[in-house]
């Protein structure tokens, strides 16, 4: 879940620089391959992730006995191909992830920035939405949405947009009240730049770098939040193939063929450790400290 | 110190007020209630019976601000489906979900803290490297999936455990347990930054230089003033993780508040769905306010307000 606004101390000292550039490396790599499966694995399998096959249901992955030919994954319980289904569910979790980024991103930044530059009246208000917005418990009222207006991919990604911009808002207000007064804003406001050029080419251009660590992190957790409501049956609608939804699926053969909840499970852990070591990465390299 | 927490008081009632109206707001989204209640096979006459019945033919503000007078005074209404009243309905559930979450955050503190304290005074080393990989293999496992897995290994495999329901204390191990791991990685960064920058600091070196004893140093003095962040944040921590304790009770079935929450999100039970949003971001501001309290009270310098 979402952490909380009070810590302000130095979460984490840099790692030495080598170990964690290993890191880095690894998250990049592990990051890119998933997005370009997602992009263009389908046309490596040979299989569509929604034709069914009652005759070959829960088939086993190739690593054990009874496996099928052609399905290296195995199939689902209603014969569909894993690995196909997986590919699929790589590029629904990526999409959610970015379009969440990029919604909440817009409203946490916003308010941030408008709450560091003006402070005052404007910044109380940014703060008071900042609280009311963490005492919200994120689960429960995504589940509420969703569950109201129906699923769908697009209602998920709104939902979790809507929820998920605390942390951009709270990272946005404190590097922009350290830098508003810095020389070359007051350089741009003295060569008679207006509020909105001073605001959109001075100030949010110097604290990017930090809003990308901040990027990284929603992206993991927006992936682990969708994951989440559709293994409860409330995110994505089947016979979409979201990870999450797979893991709810394959929860009931889970007992006597574990594999089906350890595969998109796998892949789930994976891929949120990937961007999480690039996010990790992206902080060391900026030597930013004070942001997790 | 007064003025401080009347302060924060004063807030935290605006807070809970907001979150109110947009609870409110939030179960007038899919339009007409009635149908919704009603079902599928309803005729318009059931439609209008159940309108009148739960008074959803007055204006919305009126049904607005019904509702707040009587949350004020405990009264949340009649659950549709469960044919009792809200109020008791959460009075059942929220002990396990106390229960739930205070294992959890039982469970997170003893083993983050020693864990953070042995990376700090490790560090760089690859003690240290260890457990910075653990904190971010914890941070990327699904809570949900993490739940699955120890069914399978903890209650199938092994059949030491109760793999789901309410009954005894053993039902809560699993479920403590998974819980546990949402909060273990910030806790121990928090507790690892905390130690280093107070193994860094001027009483260390006075500490050291009197020729204490290492053990009397960690211990003693650098823990005391890394706890005090350590231990506001497990105030906070612990309103998080109730608020995330839904997908986990949903998965053990086990029948606390967020379990409450997502059987009446799927009957579209709107009076319960309302309280427990409520009654979850309350505990929260609660936890909060007893936070802020907690740490002006261990730091001086805060106590201005």
């Amino acid at each position: 879940m979402s952490e909380p606004i009070a810590i302000q101390g130095p979460l984490q000292a840099p790692l030495t620089s080598r170990v964690g550039m290993t890191g880095f490396a690894i998250g990049i790599a592990i990051v890119g391959i998933i997005a370009v499966a997602a992009l263009i694995g389908n046309q490596f399998v040979p299989h569509d992730p929604f034709t069914q096959d009652l005759g070959n249901r829960l088939k086993p992955p190739f690593w054990m006995e009874g496996t099928q030919a052609g399905h290296l994954l195995g199939t689902d319980q209603l014969g569909r191909d894993y690995l196909a289904r997986l590919v699929y569910g790589a590029r629904i979790s990526l999409l959610i992830g970015i379009m969440t980024v990029i919604t909440s991103g817009v409203i946490g930044i916003t308010l941030g920035v408008l709450g560091g530059f003006f402070g005052g009246r404007v910044d109380d208000a940014v703060l008071f939405a900042i609280t009311t917005r963490l005492s919200i418990p994120v689960v429960l009222v995504a589940l509420a949405v969703v569950g109201l207006m129906g699923s769908g991919l697009g209602l998920v990604v709104a939902t979790l947009g809507l929820l998920l911009w605390d942390r951009f808002a709270v990272v946005a207000r404190a590097t922009t009240m350290q830098i508003r007064n810095l020389d070359y804003v007051n350089a741009a406001r003295c060569a008679g730049a207006s509020t909105m050029h001073l605001l959109v080419k001075e100030i949010v251009p110097n604290i990017a770098s930090h809003l990308a660590v901040v990027a990284t992190l929603e992206m993991a957790l927006a992936i682990l939040l969708e994951a989440a409501l559709s293994f409860l049956g409330l995110g994505v609608p089947p016979p979409l193939p979201s990870w999450g939804l797979m893991i709810a699926e394959g929860k009931d053969y889970m007992f006597f063929s574990a594999w089906v909840i350890m595969i998109p499970g796998v892949a789930l852990f994976v891929l949120v450790l990937g961007i999480n070591l690039v996010g990790d990465g992206l902080r060391n390299l900026l030597g930013s400290e004070r942001l997790r | 110190m007064l003025l401080l927490i009347a302060r924060r008081l004063g807030l935290g009632l605006l807070v809970a007020l907001t979150v109110m109206t947009l609870a409110f707001m939030l179960t007038r989204l899919s339009g007409d209630l009635a149908i919704s209640i009603a079902g599928p096979a309803a005729t318009q006459a059931d439609v209008e019976i159940i309108r009148k019945a739960y008074g959803l033919d007055r204006p919305l503000y009126v049904q607005f601000f019904s509702w707040v007078g009587r949350a004020m005074v405990g009264d949340f209404g009649q659950s549709y489906f469960f044919k009792d009243s809200v109020a008791n309905l959460i009075a059942r559930r929220l002990p396990i979900t106390l229960t739930l979450g205070l294992t959890g955050l039982s469970l997170a503190l003893i083993i983050s803290i020693p864990l953070g304290i042995l990376a700090a005074v490790r560090e760089n080393t690859w003690i240290d490297r260890g457990v910075t990989m653990f904190t971010m293999v914890g941070q990327a496992i699904p809570s949900f999936w993490l739940a699955l897995i120890l069914m399978i290994v903890l209650g199938l495999n092994l059949g030491i455990l109760p793999i789901s329901g309410t009954g005894t204390w053993q039902h809560f191990v699993m479920p403590g347990i998974v819980l546990a791991f949402t909060a273990i990685p910030a806790l121990t960064r928090l507790t690892r930054s905390g130690m280093i920058e107070a193994m860094a600091s001027d009483y260390i070196r006075t500490a050291r230089a009197k020729g204490l004893s290492r053990a009397r140093i960690i211990f003693k003095h650098a823990l005391r003033n890394a706890a005090i962040p350590v231990v506001s944040i497990a105030a906070v921590q612990l309103g998080f993780m109730l608020g995330g304790s839904i997908v986990i009770e949903t998965v053990f079935a086990l029948h606390g508040v967020g379990y409450l929450g997502w059987e009446s999100i799927a009957k579209n039970d709107f009076p319960v769905v309302q309280a427990v949003v409520l009654v979850l971001a309350s505990i929260y501001i609660g936890l909060t306010l007893l936070s802020d309290i907690l740490n002006a009270l261990l730091d001086p310098r805060l106590r201005t307000g």
